[in-house]
């Protein structure tokens, strides 16, 4: 009971979360919306059972990747968002959609509900399970996640580099 | 294994309620009479110059971006060092030759000089 | 413990590996100053080898690394397939390195790890191994689209390029995790099991987002908005990259995910997007003056024609997409090559004007660009002609023949744009001077590699043909 209730708390603020970073319109404030988002996914991620998950989202996502958006709104400066007609467009056509979208999902989502249960924590979520998963029968994507952060260093160090 | 985790919701949950509480305690109590001078940026004493929200240089970006991906990185360490006796050697040589992908990576980081402040 | 023949079925993308990493720890030991030329050398031995390896993988078919990749003769073909694009590719590259003064040999490394990504698209039977291979491929690309960096131009191209086809793998990744949800697997083989025994409506709406995200990665309508930007602004070397192996690979992923699955309801997805994609792509290049704007849209509607094999189901369907692959291929690199060619120092002549009177200044050059776009347009004797047959024909005996009627209409408007550049190179009088170069012996080679490969698909397609058949008969079992 109490894990359903912290769970419902914790997706609500998450999704305020995210109205809220659409709706604000300095990028700061929408940078600082994130972090509630994040955090709030880290802990329904807990709450599921993943904690290794929970763990990675708050040092990845809520730490690191904060701290690059912080930074590349400081070396844009950016100011205020500008509405365009374009952007009042986007409001009319893009509101329905996600609404149609969300729903779409929302409704196959429960149609797939069968009545099976998992309980709680009985997947990998542990950082043992993880590691069992991923050192096996996951090693191909494991290693090739390397290159991948190897193209990423790439591409960040020759696009941003200052040419001497 | 979440049930463990409920007393850091509790925690979060006390801290949700105290932060409004003592902050609203305080705007009700504290004298409230601001001025100039009081609300002026704190530079050591000397009156600020200019607008401290100036472009920040690209460097920065740099040195962030590779936090982040040696930062993912490290994070892969985790679920290896914790099953590291069932993974055996077999597990060892896989998180070498994944570490070095990477270090073939941060080798040419360093001699590209992108980690110099030049 | 991994037997060795696993790592025999990762031979090519582990050559590609050591070859990329290889030139990253030689560039920086090269001086600031020196041309990367050697660095380009070591890309082209690795693209060779690995080639070379994919042929040697025949004998060595079946599942690896516990079910994560399987080898057989479709996975081979598409890897020999990216392997040749990317070496036709670095081949191209050498002279357009120097003249634009890219100073970065990175450029190389970048070319051979994001054909790692494309690889393991088309042999990878696992939807998270399938996910971080296209992010490989998509985001190498979205570097090299931003390598002329004094040009902004390029960069934009670059950005609008990262921030659309993010957007488009989240919509991938949705897909996979709604599927994952309805099947409990992310195994393709599992997956079709599961979904044998009928689908539930998360998995129709995981079978649309993937769809999405792999549509935008094919740059089919109406998820091309991008292209003729990206393609406008990215060096035409990587233009020739980034139309060909992405998309071969990106088809290759959406012909294990379709069939190989068995998913249900996505034949009207697909109808549509043909239709919409041949239209679209058709009636913009009518009216472009750039060509290399042009060969995008052309691209968009080349997508189109290979998403109508899709519909016309099977074995067929499949050779045919199979066949189109190849032999686009062939034509659309060999006609970024000659644009690359003409473009001269900061791609200063890309315009259609550019290339009038280009029949007499070099006439050599022009022949070639004619034949490939004779090919874009589906002459006989050239191998555009063979695959869009062939898709048709395909359509037909699918009894799609509304399909095949647009389509033919689509065809012969697009005519009228491929034919107006020959116009432009043989009819009209130069309005400026544009200089055109002395051809270099390695665009000489690449050049000719695609000739002889669009011609040799167009006259003597029977080995391919039946080489495309076989692998259709893998996929559908």
């Amino acid at each position: 009971m109490l894990h359903l209730a912290l769970f419902l708390i914790f997706g609500v603020i998450a999704v305020v979360g995210a109205i809220n970073l659409i709706a604000q319109t300095h990028p700061i404030n929408s940078a600082l919306s994130l972090v509630v988002v994040m955090g709030s996914l880290a802990a329904e991620y807990l709450l599921l059972g993943a904690e290794f998950l929970g763990a990675i989202q708050v040092i990845v996502y809520a730490g690191a990747i904060m701290v690059l958006f912080v930074f590349t709104i400081m070396l844009l400066n950016a100011g205020a968002e500008e509405q365009t007609r374009g952007s009042k467009v986007a409001i009319i056509i893009g509101i329905p959609g996600m609404v149609i979208g969300s729903v779409a999902v929302a409704w196959a989502l429960i149609r797939a509900h069968t009545g099976a249960e998992v309980p709680v924590g009985s997947l990998y979520g542990s950082a043992q399970g993880i590691g069992h998963l991923l050192f096996r029968d996951f090693l191909l994507p494991f290693e090739i996640t390397s290159v991948l952060i190897l193209i990423a260093i790439m591409g960040a160090v020759v696009l941003a580099r200052r040419e001497s | 294994m979440p049930a463990n985790y409920v007393p850091i919701f509790i925690f979060i949950a006390i801290i949700a309620v105290a932060l409004p509480v003592t902050l609203l305690a305080a705007k009700l109590i504290r004298p409230d009479n601001p001025q100039k001078t009081k609300a002026m940026p704190y530079e050591c004493g000397v009156d600020p110059i200019g607008d401290a929200r100036a472009r920040y240089t690209v460097r920065f970006y740099i040195i962030a971006i590779l936090f982040v991906v040696f930062d993912v990185e490290t994070i892969f360490l985790f679920p290896w060092a914790v099953q590291y006796k069932a993974l055996g050697l077999f597990g060892l040589a896989e998180m070498l030759v994944f570490l070095a992908i990477l270090i073939v990576g941060y080798v040419w980081v360093w001699k590209k000089g992108a980690l110099e402040w030049i | 413990m991994i037997p060795s023949t696993d790592y025999i079925r990762l031979l090519p993308e582990l050559i590609l590996i050591v070859f990329g990493l290889l030139v990253m720890l030689i560039e920086p030991l090269l001086g600031e100053h020196n041309n990367r030329k050697g660095l380009g050398a070591i890309a082209l031995m690795g693209a060779v080898l690995s080639i070379l390896a994919s042929f040697y993988q025949t004998g060595y078919e079946g599942a690896a690394f516990f079910d994560m990749i399987h080898v057989d003769t479709f996975s081979i073909f598409f890897h020999v397939l990216i392997g040749l694009i990317a070496a036709v590719v670095i081949l191209a590259s050498f002279e357009y390195l120097n003249l634009q003064q890219i100073r970065y040999g990175e450029y190389y490394g970048l070319i051979l790890l994001s054909s790692v990504g494309m690889m393991l698209m088309s042999s990878a039977v696992e939807l998270v191994l399938i996910f971080i291979a296209l992010e490989i491929s998509s985001i190498g690309t979205y570097i090299l689209a931003g390598f002329r960096r004094n040009a902004p131009i390029s960069i934009e191209s670059s950005m609008k390029y990262f921030l659309l086809g993010s957007f488009a793998t989240a919509f991938f990744l949705y897909g996979v995790a709604l599927m994952f949800g309805a099947t409990g697997s992310t195994s393709v083989y599992t997956i079709a099991t599961t979904l044998a025994q009928g689908a539930t409506p998360l998995a129709y709406v995981g079978i649309a987002l993937m769809f999405v995200g792999l549509g935008f990665k094919v740059a089919s309508a109406p998820f091309h908005i991008w292209t003729p930007d990206v393609y406008e602004g990215a060096p035409a070397p990587v233009v020739a990259f980034m139309s060909t192996g992405p998309k071969a690979a990106a088809f290759a992923v959406l012909l294990r995910v379709l069939f190989a699955t068995e998913a249900p309801g996505w034949f009207w997805l697909i109808w549509a997007s043909a239709v919409l994609s041949m239209t679209l792509g058709n009636i913009g290049a009518l009216v472009q003056n750039n060509v290399k704007r042009l060969l995008a849209y052309s691209s968009i509607a080349q997508a189109g024609y290979i998403l109508v094999a899709f519909a016309a189901a099977k074995d067929i369907g499949i050779s045919a997409v199979i066949f189109y692959a190849a032999a686009y291929a062939a034509m659309n690199v060999g006609a970024f090559a000659v644009a690359s060619h003409l473009a001269n120092v900061g791609e200063k002549y890309v315009t259609l004007d550019d290339y009038a009177g280009l029949g007499r200044r070099a006439p050599g050059l022009a022949a070639v660009l004619t034949i490939f776009m004779l090919s874009l347009i589906g002459i006989p004797v050239t191998g555009g002609f063979l695959a869009k047959f062939y898709v048709f024909q395909a359509a037909m005996q699918s009894h799609l023949t509304g399909l095949v009627i647009i389509g033919v209409i689509n065809s012969a408007v697009a005519a009228y744009y491929y034919l107006r550049v020959i116009v432009y190179m043989y009819m009209r009088e130069p309005q400026r001077d544009v200089p055109v170069l002395k051809m270099p012996f390695a665009l000489g080679v690449s050049l000719a590699a695609c000739l002889a490969a669009t011609i040799y698909l167009g006259v003597l397609p029977g080995r391919i043909l039946d080489y495309a058949m076989a692998s259709a008969r893998v996929l559908v079992r």
